[in-house]
């Protein structure tokens, strides 16, 4: 059926949680009433970024945003676009800097913005194969099908320099040549859908958008690796994620892109989805591993790494979402094409999610190397309520903390560790100068303590010790002591956690005992919060205070 | 066998070809039943040839498998950093009044469960909670009582 015009509406977590159900369904009912609904088609559709606030309606092919709307906008811009072609002006989205969004789609709205893993992202239809198709979707897959052997396209992806974007940065060429080179004829790819990283939600929005991006990888993964099976482990907080990549698999086995003798070739490959169970240490590869095993997600030691013994013992290459979105585009344009974006030492994009006190929340696709500066002032469009910047925590707890100091940092994953700092999953969350730092620090603390898995001593208790001190601080009863035994915990933990977790935990507390300093002395010298959020009360000590 | 066992016994069959399906089938049971009861853990124990010990061990290990009862509607606050500089302490107090329970309590009435969770993926509507599989974004006392009511009733 051939209609004039396609009407998409945002169709993701974010946007559901602003009533994005309630309003597609309203356009369906609108439409139907005025007989448009042979005319018109309602689509859904994924985000379109940080430019644009949530949830939008977009039509084509006339290249028009609204946004933000809600329900009682909806007669409005059916009555008058749709039916009579008549733009709703005080509806229509209005860019940056004043420009008219109707250019904004097929451009950018943000000069720096540069889309290889967004691609797809809110303009096409991610329940519908034919859309990801139109847009080369699976000629990567074709192609290392037909014309390419295992090595080669190890090779390209070696010579791309792709690091993975699940925050330890490490180089996915070298990932899939271990596996394929180790021994076994039995191998998994596994997508780390677990995204749990506080701030972090650039996984999501990939699945949600645009899911066969990541299907195609893992089939790429799979043939250059030597694997006939695959699963992508998703955190039980995204169901519409699930939803979406279950559509995805479906249509893509039934034009045979997924499942036996893919294309006609003698290659088969096939994916599972895994849903976690609400534990954010299941993000750790090893722990993953243990979670689709069936059991408590406790990680495993290493060596031996994944690459030689993973999933069921089996060699397996576990690669972030967003790792994989990069896959097909990198085979199709080339490494060097790739290697023209970011930086030398660390190529490609980055998405980041915008969180905090920000003026503008969402996520963003630039090239690495992009400084703090950028992002949070003119893309974020500055601090929310013109307050000073205190930090910006990057990669979330386990990340790193960026001081005003550091806005002029480039953003990637060599620059980062030489100020004690980390990419980790790109997620930004900007604090303001009104917050306290520590009730920021034991915010994230806390966090820790929660999701440690109680497997070694070092972050059961110690993140329990640091949770009491910051707690007695936070109530006057801090001593110069406690800040001493903070670091020494720190340090301690840092040493001898067993995981990643645990050994990332102290990141935050360390450093801005340095940086913060004044302040933490000013909560235990003078009793007194700066910032005046913490209590200063003692009435309410906790009754067992573990003494270090 | 009682109606809970025979729902069991579908799920351990639809996965019959797994290899290690035991989170499978624990999230796919308290789908259905809320929770998990330990008898119906002892059970799957059982079924699958593995020490029950090691069930009720994957089954508290989870933050969203329930080994008690929980309320109709599990609503989960975020506290997490990019929640918390955005005011969720206001969004959980105000959850807590308009119940009339604590965190990790049940209202009386069997409706609604309290807790609290780490970072649900949505900070870019922050702060949010999810009420079982739904999320909701830019909180505010208002919007909170909003959302309340529509589950109340
Ligand atoms: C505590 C902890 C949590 C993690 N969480 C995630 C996660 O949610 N998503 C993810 O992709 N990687 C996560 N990682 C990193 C993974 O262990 C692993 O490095 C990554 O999935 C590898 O994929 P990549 O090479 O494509 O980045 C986590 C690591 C640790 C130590
Ligand atoms: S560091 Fe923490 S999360 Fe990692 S194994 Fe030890 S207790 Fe578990
Ligand atoms: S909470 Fe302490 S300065 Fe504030
Ligand atoms: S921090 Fe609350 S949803 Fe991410």
């Amino acid at each position: 059926m051939f209609y004039r015009a396609h009407v998409l509406v945002e169709m993701t977590s974010g946007s559901i949680a602003l009533g994005a159900a309630q309003l597609k369904e309203q356009l369906e009912r609108e439409i139907a009433r005025l007989g448009l609904q042979d005319e018109v088609k309602v689509l859904e559709t994924g985000s379109f970024g940080a430019a644009i606030p949530s949830p939008f309606i977009a039509v084509y092919p006339d290249n028009i945003v609204y946004a933000p709307v809600s329900v009682q906008h909806v007669r409005k811009i059916v009555e008058e676009h749709l039916l009579k072609g008549r733009v709703v002006k005080e509806l229509l989205f209005i860019g940056e800097r004043g420009r008219d969004v109707t250019a904004f789609i097929p451009l950018s709205p943000m000069a720096k913005e540069k889309r290889v893993v967004l691609r797809n992202c809110g303009l096409i239809d991610p329940l519908n194969i034919e859309e990801y198709i139109a847009r080369d979707g699976y000629m990567a897959l074709a192609k290392v099908l037909t014309e390419m052997t295992p090595e080669e396209v190890i090779e390209v992806v070696k010579r791309s320099g792709l690091q993975g974007r699940g925050g330890a940065g490490f180089p996915t060429g070298l990932k899939w040549e271990f596996t394929r080179r180790a021994e076994g004829e039995e191998k998994y790819i596994v997508c780390n859908a677990d995204e749990g990283e506080p701030g972090t939600f650039k996984d999501r929005l990939i699945l949600e958008g645009d899911p066969h991006s990541v299907l195609e990888a893992m089939a790429i993964a799979g043939y250059a690796v030597g694997a006939r099976e695959g699963y992508i482990y998703v955190r039980a907080e995204y169901p519409q994620s699930i939803r979406h990549l279950e559509v995805a698999i479906v249509q893509a086995r039934e034009r045979g892109l997924l499942g036996e003798r893919i294309l006609g070739t003698s290659f088969s490959f096939d994916v599972k989805i895994r849903r976690g169970a609400g534990a954010y240490v299941c993000g750790e590869e090893t722990a993953l591993l243990e979670s689709i095993e069936g059991k408590r997600g406790e990680p495993r030691v290493k060596p031996p790494y994944p690459p030689q013994r993973g999933l069921w013992g089996k060699p397996t290459v576990i690669n972030n979402v967003e790792t994989l979105a990069n896959i097909p585009p990198i085979i199709l344009n080339g490494p060097e094409w790739f290697r023209g974006i970011g930086t030398p030492t660390c190529p490609g994009t980055k998405v980041f999610t915008l969180t905090g006190n920000v003026n503008t929340l969402g996520l963003v696709e630039v090239p690495m190397g992009i400084t703090l500066r950028e992002l949070v002032f003119e893309i974020g469009g500055g601090i929310r309520g013109g307050h000073g910047l205190k930090l910006v925590q990057t990669g979330g707890p386990s990340g790193g903390t960026m001081t005003p100091d550091l806005l002029d940092v480039p953003m990637a994953f060599d620059t980062l560790p030489r100020y004690n700092s980390a990419l980790g999953s790109g997620a930004l969350t900007v604090i303001d100068d009104t917050h306290c730092i520590v009730d920021v620090v034991r915010n994230f603390a806390e966090f820790f303590l929660h999701e440690s898995c109680g497997k070694c001593t070092p972050c059961r208790v110690g993140n329990r010790r640091i949770v009491d001190i910051l707690e007695r601080i936070a109530k006057g009863l801090g001593t110069l002591e406690d800040l001493e035994k903070l670091s020494y915990l720190g340090h301690y933990m840092k040493a001898t956690a067993f995981c990643g977790l645990g050994q990332a935990a102290p990141n935050p507390l360390l450093r801005c005992l340095e940086f913060f300093r004044d302040e933490f002395e000013a909560h235990v010298r003078e009793k007194r919060c700066p910032q005046g959020i913490c209590a200063m009360k003692p009435q309410a000590q906790p009754k067992k205070t573990l003494r270090v | 066998m009682s109606l809970v066992y025979q729902d069991v016994e579908a799920v351990i069959a639809k996965y019959r070809e797994e290899k290690t399906p035991l989170l499978c089938i624990l999230e796919e049971v308290q789908e259905k039943w809320g929770y998990l009861p330990r008898d119906v853990l002892g059970y799957i124990a059982q079924r699958l040839e593995i020490p029950s010990s090691t069930v009720y061990g994957v089954a508290t290990f989870y933050a969203f498998l329930e080994t008690k009862p929980v309320g109709k509607y599990v609503i989960r606050v975020c506290r997490s950093a990019p929640c918390h500089v955005r005011g969720a302490m206001n969004v959980l107090e105000t959850l807590k009044k308009e119940l009339g329970i604590r965190e990790g309590e049940t209202t009386r009435d069997g409706k609604f469960t309290l807790e609290v969770t780490s970072c649900l993926g949505v900070c870019g509507v922050a702060p949010a909670m999810m009420i079982n599989d739904v999320t909701y974004g830019n909180l505010t006392e208002d919007r909170i009582r909003e959302v309340l009511a529509f589950y109340r009733d």
